[in-house]
């Protein structure tokens, strides 16, 4: 029967003889190719027509194939890319997820075969192998059961050592790789799992043999990338505007997760505008989301071989030309924060310093040093795994370059004219917000802190505690008082409210006054990486928290107080809920299973009261154990 | 080896004033972009290049962007191969109907059997694949071997190479040194011929590819031909 079907197919073959040797059908082949070339096209139509065989081959027509692709192999010094382009398209059409491994090995041969042959092949082969990064949409859905993932791992491997073995044979091919793979980068609209596996494939040719020639340029496009989806999201599909609300209190992360719960509930909670919700089925936001998480494995798997360093300088390098000056960044810069977090000692420092840098250097336009003092304060308040020794060393470079501001300029309040001045002081103020308790809480730093002239800056004539964020100053004064840092005689008048005129004025139009980079990131999934890193308002215990009520009843404290329930928990209790956890010997991470296991209602309402200060009870304890306290690193 | 040569040249070099702190680092920068491609003005691809900067004056583009000329003398590395040039490579793969070749690292060069001569077949010797030849048994082209070809034509787009193994100079070139090099010790007061062709393989017979020949093909660029690239 066999030999029935081959008949009526292939007259040239003639299957009735199974045993051809090799020569005798790449003589076949060349014969077709030949008289193709002189007009006479019957046996070379027959042989397309072999090639155009996809769906559920049955065993003899799989055979038939790769016999074909096998004997083309050997002919292709004689294919010319005019008269036998329909051969060439239908090859260059093929894609391997249609096929079984033999079939696969076959046409990645003949791939190989076409662009060591001549230099007119390489751009079409090298392109077919990009097109075969990705499955052909109605294999798609198969993607994510067991045997569409075997098969990806079949088509993946053989495509990537295809490509390795061009670029063995033509030494230059990986030139034309690079743009050729950039040109092919799905786009923002374009379906999420394609977006996926593309990306896959990128960051698995620069961690390749071929890594040192393409991988910084796949590095830099997958962030330019990031970029783009990131700018798609509007800033009005999160924030709805309160400036009622000082922005210490806006910090989202007791709103994790319970949407359903909020809806039912039905109540809101006062303050809490930014919301996740409004993300959700936000089609955009969800490929960000994949893509950082795709990022953040592939920076794990890095630091696993030890790259993470070398990763690390080019995603700085395209940091610093792409992400910093991009208008409002929203989440693209948490792969930045993430690198650091892996690795706090050089990745950590590198990026905090280079950000200190261009914000002292006047080579760098205005808005360029705004926008990295910026990212620089908020970076140094909410990486949790920096040590505060270090941030007082940054925060001395801050303080430096503001007390020669100073000297040299004389100026008067000018929101404009002194931009950048009031920028570095905000950011001083931002992070001693932040910061101010650990720091103090060390005895060699303090005397440091108390040595910085952070008061002469603050008491210039430019007057940056008029012009800066109220809210950020109002705390910064609550706390420095508190901590006996200084004394303004003046009383400001703040309310709570989040920004005055001067501000907005020297934030400019792109409202650089208020830009927090590092502000909880709003993307579920990408979060649940950020978080064990992260430090948020609730967690940080302030300088003035030893002055509040003490009696405060547990059921006592209100809704209205907001912030102070956030912090307010006095020591005693906390002292004594500390001990009894301590001795309970209860691990960290089954208390916070635990605490998420709990009915829903009273864990919001626990939560909310204390702020968060469970949380802070969990990591109570880690102060009191100096081995794992952030101050010892 | 053929298709060497070190050229002098003129060049003008045009840099975006943002890069007029550092006018070094930019003109290196831009001559570095031109490596590897086959260039119409030089005719030939660039491999290196060694470079003066002639005047610290530079002269002003007018226009939108005042982009500054900064005059340059260089020398420059190129690589042309010719039709019936004899070049060297790398064998890096071996199959019955072609030996790829790789020459200086970049370029790749394929021999197609029709253009390897009867002399030499393909055979398969312990699992590794081998052209031997049938009239020298000891003249083996496999993996990793250094051959002398004929250039036959030269894509420029992608530095890929059409070359042929027919003539009888071609070949491993250690045989070839090796037999070629016997032939002229042992025949010193042969006929006026065989003189001849010992000269040609004194002149053809490179180390590794280092000899660069000078002499001849040293081209000045008038100024009329001064390049003008733009950054």
């Amino acid at each position: 029967m066999g030999v029935e079907l081959a008949n009526e197919r292939a007259q040239f073959l003639e299957m009735e003889e199974v045993n051809f040797t090799d020569n005798e059908l790449v003589y076949h082949v060349r014969t077709a190719l030949k008289s193709a070339s002189s007009g006479d096209s019957e046996s070379y139509d027959e042989l397309i027509g072999v090639m155009h065989h996809r769906e559920r081959l049955s065993p003899d027509e799989v055979a038939m194939l790769v016999t074909c692709l096998k004997a083309l192999s050997g002919t292709v010094s004689c294919i010319d890319v005019v008269h036998h382009e329909s051969l060439l398209s239908s090859i260059f059409g093929m894609s391997m997820w249609n096929y079984g491994p033999e079939v696969m090995d076959a046409l990645v041969d003949l791939i190989i075969s076409l662009a060591a042959s001549s230099g007119k092949f390489v751009d079409s082969c090298l392109d077919m192998l990009i097109r075969n990064f990705v499955p052909p949409y109605s294999y798609l859905a198969l993607l994510k059961q067991p045997r569409g993932l075997s098969r990806k791992d079949q088509v993946l491997s053989r495509v990537h050592s295809a490509l390795e073995s061009i670029s063995h044979l033509v030494p230059l091919a990986p030139m034309r790789l690079l743009s050729l793979v950039i040109q092919r980068m799905p786009r923002q609209n374009d379906n999420e799992t394609v977006m996926m596996t593309y990306v896959e494939n990128m960051f698995k040719l620069e961690s390749g043999s071929m890594g040192q020639l393409v991988g910084s340029t796949m590095l830099i496009a997958v962030v330019d990338r990031l970029l783009d989806l990131d700018l798609e999201i509007g800033w009005e599909d999160i924030v709805q505007d309160d400036s009622s609300k000082g922005i210490f209190e806006m910090e989202l992360e007791d709103l994790e997760e319970d949407e359903e719960d909020l809806n039912d509930e039905g109540d809101e909670l006062p303050g809490k505008h930014l919301s996740r919700n409004s993300l959700r089925g936000n089609v955009i936001a969800e490929k960000l989301d994949s893509l950082l998480v795709l990022t953040f494995e592939y920076l794990e798997s890095c630091q696993g071989h030890g790259r993470l360093l070398e990763v690390f300088e080019t995603l700085l390098h395209s940091f610093r030309i792409t992400v910093l000056n991009a208008y409002k960044s929203k989440f693209a810069q948490f792969v930045m924060f993430y690198a650091c977090a892996l690795d706090p000692e050089n990745c950590g420092v590198r990026f905090a310093r280079m950000l200190v840098d261009i914000f002292v250097c006047h080579d760098h336009p205005p808005m360029t040093r705004m926008s990295a003092v910026a990212y620089l304060a908020s970076y140094l308040s909410r990486g949790k795994f920096l040590s505060a020794n270090y941030i007082t060393t940054m925060l001395k470079r801050l303080v430096d370059w503001c007390l020669d501001y100073c000297n040299v300029q004389d100026g008067d309040v000018n929101p404009f004219a002194h931009r950048v001045f009031y920028a570095g002081c905000q950011a001083i103020m931002y992070v001693l917000c932040f910061r101010m308790t650990s720091i103090m809480s060390i005895p060699r730093l303090k005397s440091q802190l108390f040595l910085m002239p952070i008061e002469t800056i603050l008491k210039h004539k430019s007057d940056p505690l008029k012009v800066c964020l109220p809210s950020v100053v109002g705390e910064f004064l609550k706390q420095a008082r508190a901590a006996r840092l200084f004394t303004v005689t003046k009383t400001f008048i703040f309310d709570d409210i989040l920004e005055s005129e001067l501000s907005r004025a020297f934030g400019g139009l792109e409202r650089l006054d208020s830009f927090f980079p590092f502000d909880p990131c709003l993307l579920k999934k990408s979060d649940s990486f950020i978080r064990p890193n992260f430090i948020f308002w609730s967690m940080v215990k302030t300088t003035y928290d030893d002055d509040e009520d003490r009696d405060e009843d547990e059921e006592g404290s209100g809704d209205e107080d907001g912030e102070e329930s956030v912090d307010g928990v006095g020591e005693d209790r906390r002292d004594r809920m500390a001990t009894s956890f301590n001795e309970q010997d209860i691990d960290i991470e089954e208390f916070d299973y635990a605490l998420n296991k709990m009915s829903i209602t009273p864990k919001q309402s626990l939560m909310y009261k204390f702020g968060g200060g469970l949380e802070e009870l969990v990591r109570m304890p880690s102060r009191i154990r100096p081995s794992t306290s952030p101050e010892s690193l | 080896m053929e298709g060497l040569k070190v050229s002098d040249a003129n060049l003008v070099v045009f840099l975006h004033p943002s890069k007029s702190n550092r006018v070094s680092k930019a003109v290196l920068h831009e001559l570095s972009s031109h490596l590897f491609q086959f260039s119409e003005i030089f005719d030939g691809v660039l491999l290196a290049y060694d470079v003066d900067i002639v005047d610290r004056n530079a002269k002003l583009l007018s226009g939108i962007h005042p982009y500054i000329g900064v005059r340059l003398k260089a020398k420059l590395l190129l690589f042309s191969p010719k039709p019936n040039m004899l070049i060297e490579g790398n064998v890096v793969k071996l199959t019955p109907e072609s030996i790829h070749v790789i020459v200086l690292g970049f370029a790749s060069a394929v021999i197609i059997d029709e253009d390897v001569r009867e002399e030499f077949e393909y055979r398969t010797k312990h699992g590794k694949e081998v052209y031997r030849s049938k009239a020298h048994r000891r003249h083996v082209i496999e993996v990793g071997t250094m051959v002398r070809f004929l250039v036959k034509s030269l894509d420029r787009e992608i530095l890929h190479i059409c070359g042929s193994l027919e003539p009888s100079n071609t070949g491993s070139i250690h045989w070839l040194d090796q037999n070629f090099g016997e032939l002229s010790l042992i025949d010193r007061s042969g006929t006026k011929r065989e003189r001849e062709n010992e000269m040609k393989m004194q002149e053809h017979a490179v180390v590794g590819g280092e000899e660069i020949s000078l002499g001849n093909d040293q081209s000045k660029k008038s100024k009329k031909r001064r390049l003008r690239e733009e950054s």
